[in-house]
């Protein structure tokens, strides 16, 4: 099944399950979408994993379905990038309890013939881990040459690690978490209640009428987005200028450049992402903490681990701090795992990670190539 | 193979093959991907400057940036064979207590710095009457990172009375070592080996 090493192929598994899952609930079965690019090599140890964020998908390097958009991380990923497509077996799958064809609350409950909606188990991280496991399970992958997430990506990556320390050599986690945050937790608060304080919300039941509670999605969306960028890369970009117009209206339009664009931001992401997917992927983001399912001592997480890990912060991240990571750094020294990690300076926040970064680029090449032929 | 700086090489010269070594303030890594190529070590370094990480890193090393002043604590009592500490002690908010962490961490410690007490710099204070500024010293007072300026004697004293043994004593002077006889006036550079 992995012989074809064209881009991107849209794949997708129906796999029979079940999988348990951390509430105590049983999903089966489970359907996971995914993309492939390379070829695996003939011991199986060329794979790479890469764990998208919350509402990034598993288009990483070829062109969005919905949006017509390249891949989010094609300065990253692809033939002579850092994450070479010549020399890697790259898979990227959607979580379950996204919306770009993996198991999710848009899917179709086999009990009812209906979409899950709100029945839709809630889900946690390392449920998202367990799932991706039983596909590299399908895939013939026993353990992975390095597995890598940026954000919610990176709490993928690291829960990986600990649930499964044998099945990745090395682990990259960038601009990521061990746990949520009081404040984290906070601000995916606010985007939830405005899904559903929207009346077009439904109590979840809104696929059947094809009128999804867009304007809270919108109104998630843009709060979410803020926290993505810095004040420093907001007053670059937008300052207090006024858009479109030469001066203030006295009114609730958007005057201001910044409410244009964030007014945007939500718009055109309701166009591809599913409000329900957006309650179910942060909470499991919200209950995640690392260090509770090892009596609340991080370090236990990593102790015996042989993964080599690379983090990567960023100084203008608010939202997952370089503090954050460095807690990490902290644990695997105090474990005694083989760790790197650097704080790279970019001016653009948590969203750096996505962006084309020469420092980056050069650190995970780096890391990379020292994984190979070990 | 590039040449290692004098100090990293008598530190190469004098680590046990196979040991685990803990490189505090590993610049750029050339000690540890010396050690790791040439002696079978398994190295981790610790390095406050984010290029010279990134280098490392690059390098396939395991570096993680931080500041000896504030990161040791999280590594565990004699985690390794060595630490090294080459041109940092100086640099350090309380070296007394980074000599406590280094013995803590490791079963023994490598220490390097340049040695205040050189005739060069004796000479550059006495008849310039400014602070020196010399090949191993280069930055004027108000920019330079080492704020704790020390001698050979100085460190001597300060072994004893923090009751360390020390195992090993080497003295550079340019980049050729030089005799134990008068290192506190000739040597521009010292290399300790201590033990807890």
């Amino acid at each position: 099944m992995t012989d074809d090493t064209r881009f991107g192929l849209n794949k997708t598994v129906q796999l029979p399950g079940p999988l348990p899952l951390d509430s105590g609930a049983e999903l089966t079965p489970v359907d996971i979408a995914y993309e492939t690019y390379g070829e695996l090599n003939a011991d199986a140890s060329n794979a790479i994993l890469i764990c998208h964020a919350l509402t990034m998908d598993q288009f990483v390097a070829s062109t969005h379905p919905v949006t017509g958009k390249g891949g989010w991380w094609t300065d990253m990923v692809g033939s002579g990038r850092p994450i070479d497509t010549d020399r890697y077996f790259v898979i990227c799958a959607n979580v379950i309890g996204s919306c770009l064809g993996s198991s999710g609350p848009a899917t179709i409950n086999p009990a009812t013939g209906r979409p899950w909606a709100m029945d839709f188990p809630v889900l946690t991280i390392a449920d998202m881990v367990r799932a991706q496991a039983m596909l590299l399970d399908h895939l013939g992958i026993k353990q992975l040459h390095t597995i890598i997430g940026g954000s919610m990506g990176g709490m993928v990556a690291v829960s990986w690690t600990a649930i499964y320390p044998d099945r990745a050599k090395s682990a990259i986690i960038i601009a990521s978490t061990a746990r949520h945050s009081a404040q984290n937790i906070a601000f995916h608060e606010v985007g939830r209640q405005a899904i559903m304080a929207d009346p077009r919300w439904r109590g979840g039941n809104y696929y059947a009428e094809e009128d999804p509670p867009a304007s809270g999605l919108a109104v998630a969306r843009m709060a979410a987005h803020i926290t993505y960028l810095s004040e420093e890369g907001l007053t670059e970009k937008f300052g207090r200028r006024l858009q479109d117009r030469d001066a203030k209206t006295f009114g609730f339009d958007a005057d201001f450049q910044v409410e244009s664009y964030l007014r945007h931001q939500g718009i055109s992401f309701v166009d591809r992402f599913d409000a329900n997917s957006y309650l179910y992927i942060t909470r499991a983001m919200d209950y995640f903490d690392l260090a509770e399912a090892h009596d609340g001592v991080l370090a236990n997480a990593f102790k015996g681990s042989k993964t080599r890990f690379c983090l990567v912060s960023f100084d203008t991240d608010w939202l997952y701090p370089t503090s954050e990571s460095r807690t990490m750094v902290h644990a695997l020294n105090a474990a005694g795992a083989e760790a790197s990690f650097v704080e790279l300076s970019s001016p653009f926040g948590h969203d750096s990670f996505l962006l084309e970064n020469a420092e980056m680029a050069r650190i995970i090449d780096g890391f990379l190539k020292a994984g190979d032929g070990s | 193979m590039t040449m290692l700086r004098p100090d990293l090489q008598i530190i190469a010269d004098n680590i046990v093959p196979g040991s685990r070594v803990l490189d505090i303030g590993c610049g750029d890594g050339a000690l540890m991907a010396a050690l790791r190529d040439q002696k079978d070590c398994d190295a981790r370094g610790l390095e406050i400057e984010p290029v010279n990480v990134a280098s490392a890193v690059a390098k396939g090393l395991s570096v993680v940036q931080g500041d000896a002043d504030t990161d040791l604590s999280a590594y565990p009592d004699g985690s390794f064979d060595y630490a090294v500490l080459s041109q940092t002690l100086q640099t350090t908010h309380r070296p007394d207590q980074i000599l406590d962490e280094l013995l803590r961490i490791g079963k023994q410690a490598f220490v390097s710095f340049p040695n205040f007490a050189h005739w060069r710099v004796r000479m550059s204070l006495l008849f310039g009457g400014r602070m020196p500024v010399t090949r191993l010293l280069p930055q004027t007072w108000y920019d330079t990172p080492n704020i704790h300026h020390v001698t050979i004697d100085d460190f001597r004293a300060l072994v004893r009375d923090e009751k360390l043994q020390q195992e090993g004593q080497w003295f550079l002077s340019g980049d050729k070592q030089t005799s134990r006889a008068a290192a506190n006036l000739l040597a521009e550079h010292a290399v300790f080996l201590l033990r807890g």
